[in-house]
């Protein structure tokens, strides 16, 4: 039996150890690591959304960052202050500007914009295929940027909307995390799930089996749109400011980076994608500024972090097209597993651990007796 | 609305266009052979741009020396790129590449920015070339002027290359079909590297006019152009020449049309216009205007 195929080893580095981080980010609001987690959190969502589209279905969106915008801008109206809205979104319904809902409640009113801008959309976009939709998602990032730009009296223009109520906490986003990755684990799992990948893998033959391959994809398409939205909203709600800029190119280029280095096929591999997009970079940060490493001073090389991903995304992409995870999907199963949270409790699990443990341990030895 | 208005219009957008022309074919040759939308094509013209102002101010060569040499530069970089990120993936799929090419405009980008800093910098072309000449109601800089002929030039000389020589011919068997024409004896590594150079050097020569044209050069200058001069590929039928300078005209006289005949309130919407133009062509046209039968909708 291997390592990660025993139910207490998944536990507690998938299950276990995480959850403990996350707690303690829950009691540490504010910090600087805490404001990492957050932002791996919201990865997790709009990556794992993503996926969906991208591994799953087939096609190549790389709109992300419209849906986010969309979700942030539509949530955050039903969240700001009541006095914020008179003065800045003039524009805004009368019913609107007094409304204030919690924020579940204004994330999900976000996502269902952003999942009904996906149906109208898809409806004309996801006809054509392979590059041609790329490109189409590329410009609807376009076309909402500079409606969020233009339309100063509901978007405040391009100065954008500040002081958005600080509700995406830790404990909000991995719950809203979990739920979104449940809902996707079970529906790559159902028939529909099965359908999506026929599409995926020859979508000939998937139409001549009876799947309506337009339909599906415009539902998928709305899917991941809604997901994004909800992702977007939160995004919003941690940054405390909204400009259409936040919500541009860049931003879903990251999404689609972190998505291909992580693993485009697996949900596991949103999270391990975005561990490594979240963590990686800060750490690299330091080099940009000038450090010194043994006694010699590095000139300030401003851009230097960036640059180091983009070519460790090449060389990836050029050794391990799958991404880093492939096509394992252990974590995600492990992490909705009922037998991993049994075998968390169970000393015969624990025992089982030490035998596989004990016996790498003594392969390790046998093969440096073997070796000297 | 004055006729010398509109005039001054439309000639600001074939310049435009002339430009995005430029790019436009270079990302539809390579499109043609290999299906890779080569996102990094733009940031070429950015290393076009830096190596001549670099040349320009550190060097002070004089202007055909810096046109030669930054084009050779950009050609070198077109072909390195290719070496590297996008020749290790010639059987990937079509979106792995895809992100290849999305890295390395990363790259390069931030290369530029680490090596010039992220400051615009002051890009002067000599006097002779941005005086004005006036043909009764037309008004032409020299520049200009040299830009619409350089492109119909180059139009015609491509178009040459492409029907008459041997290599052009097995360019045109590649996008064809790249199999068949490997069986046939035809070394793909050189027609790829052959399109990577052809691109490349326009993109390079398209810098040098774009940061003469604003007058500063930024590291992420390329971006805009060149996925504007890639949707107009799109828009003219990616893979055929034509189609690439008869999109980039269409779209730089579009985009000055948005911009200045139509009224104010609009006008800061010219991007989204021409991504909209864009969806509306493909869902008429699906390969574009001059675009084959080939591709397009599943």
């Amino acid at each position: 039996m291997r390592l990660r195929d025993n139910n207490v080893f998944r536990f507690w580095s998938f299950v276990g150890i995480p959850l403990m981080i996350i707690i303690i980010a829950c009691f540490h609001q504010g910090g600087y690591y805490t404001h990492l987690i957050n932002t791996f959190g919201i990865y997790i969502i709009l990556v794992a959304s993503l996926n969906l589209v991208n591994g799953f279905s087939g096609m190549f969106s790389m709109g992300h960052a419209a849906f986010m915008a969309i979700g942030a801008y539509v949530s955050a109206y039903f969240t700001l202050p009541t006095d914020i809205k008179y003065s800045f979104l003039p524009g805004l319904p009368h019913w609107l500007k007094d409304i204030q809902l919690p924020f579940l409640a204004a994330m999900l009113l976000g996502s269902i914009a952003a999942m009904l801008v996906a149906l109208v959309v898809g409806f004309c976009v996801l006809r054509m295929k392979g590059h041609y939709l790329s490109v189409a998602t590329l410009g609807l990032i376009v076309i909402v940027r500079s409606v969020l730009d233009n339309q100063d009296s509901i978007t405040n223009g391009a100065r954008g909307i500040t002081g958005l109520p600080d509700h995406a906490v830790t404990w909000t986003i991995f719950f809203v995390a979990v739920v979104v990755m449940y809902i996707l684990h079970r529906t790559i799992r159902s028939g529909f799930g099965r359908e999506l990948i026929a599409i995926r893998d020859d979508t000939v033959a998937a139409r001549t089996m009876g799947i309506n391959v337009t339909k599906y994809r415009v539902l998928i398409f709305a899917m991941s749109a809604f997901f994004a939205g909800a992702g977007g909203a939160l995004w919003g709600h941690l940054q405390s400011v909204i400009s259409g800029k936040f919500y541009y190119y860049d931003m879903s280029f990251k999404i689609v980076q972190t998505s291909i280095i992580g693993g485009v096929y697996t949900l596991s591999g949103s999270i391990v994608g975005s561990l490594f997009m979240t963590f990686v970079p800060e750490f690299l940060s330091p080099l940009e500024s000038g450090l010194q490493i043994f006694g010699v001073q590095l000139p300030e090389m401003y851009g230097l972090s960036n640059l180091i991903m983009a070519a460790f995304l090449v060389v990836l992409i050029i050794f391990r097209r799958q991404g880093l995870v492939g096509y394992s999907e252990n974590i995600v199963n492990s992490i909705f597993s009922p037998d991993v949270y049994k075998a968390a409790v169970s000393p015969k699990e624990y025992k089982k651990l030490l035998g596989i443990i004990a016996s790498k341990f003594t392969r390790l030895l046998h093969k440096k007796d073997n070796k000297s | 609305m004055s006729i010398e208005y509109i005039i001054s219009q439309l000639i600001n957008g074939l310049r435009l266009g002339s430009v995005y022309a430029m790019v436009a074919i270079g990302y539809s040759i390579v499109y043609g052979i290999l299906r890779l939308i080569n996102f990094a094509h733009g940031d070429i013209l950015t290393v076009g741009a830096y190596t001549a102002l670099t040349l320009m101010v550190a060097f002070g060569y004089p202007l055909w020396l810096v046109i030669i040499l930054s084009i050779i530069i950009s050609v070198a970089m077109g072909l390195l790129i290719e070496r590297v990120a996008y020749r290790p993936l010639r059987n990937a799929r079509e979106e792995t590449t895809l992100v290849s090419s999305l890295a390395v405009s990363a790259f390069l980008q931030n290369l530029i920015t680490m090596v010039f800093s992220e400051q615009r910098k002051a890009f002067q072309l000599p006097d002779w070339l941005t005086e004005i000449h006036t043909y009764g109601i037309v008004k032409l800089s020299t520049m200009n002027i040299i830009i619409f002929a350089t492109t119909i030039f180059l139009l015609i000389f491509l178009s040459i290359i492409m029907k008459k020589t041997r290599i052009g011919m097995a360019m045109r068997a590649c996008s064809d079909n790249q199999r068949a024409a490997a069986l046939m004896g035809i070394n793909i590594n050189v027609v790829v590297a052959v399109a990577f150079m052809i691109g490349s050097a326009l993109a390079g020569l398209a810098g040098i006019m774009l940061a003469g044209e604003y007058k500063t050069v930024d590291p992420a200058m390329g971006f805009a152009p060149g996925l504007k001069a890639f949707v107009a590929a799109v828009l003219g039928g990616i893979g055929s020449l034509g189609g690439a300078v008869l999109g980039g005209f269409i779209l730089g006289i579009a985009e000055m049309a948005f911009a200045g005949l139509l009224p104010t309130s609009i006008t800061p919407y010219r991007d989204a216009m021409v991504f909209v133009l864009l969806i509306l062509v493909l869902l008429v046209k699906p390969n574009g205007i001059l675009g084959s039968d080939e591709g397009g909708r599943s």
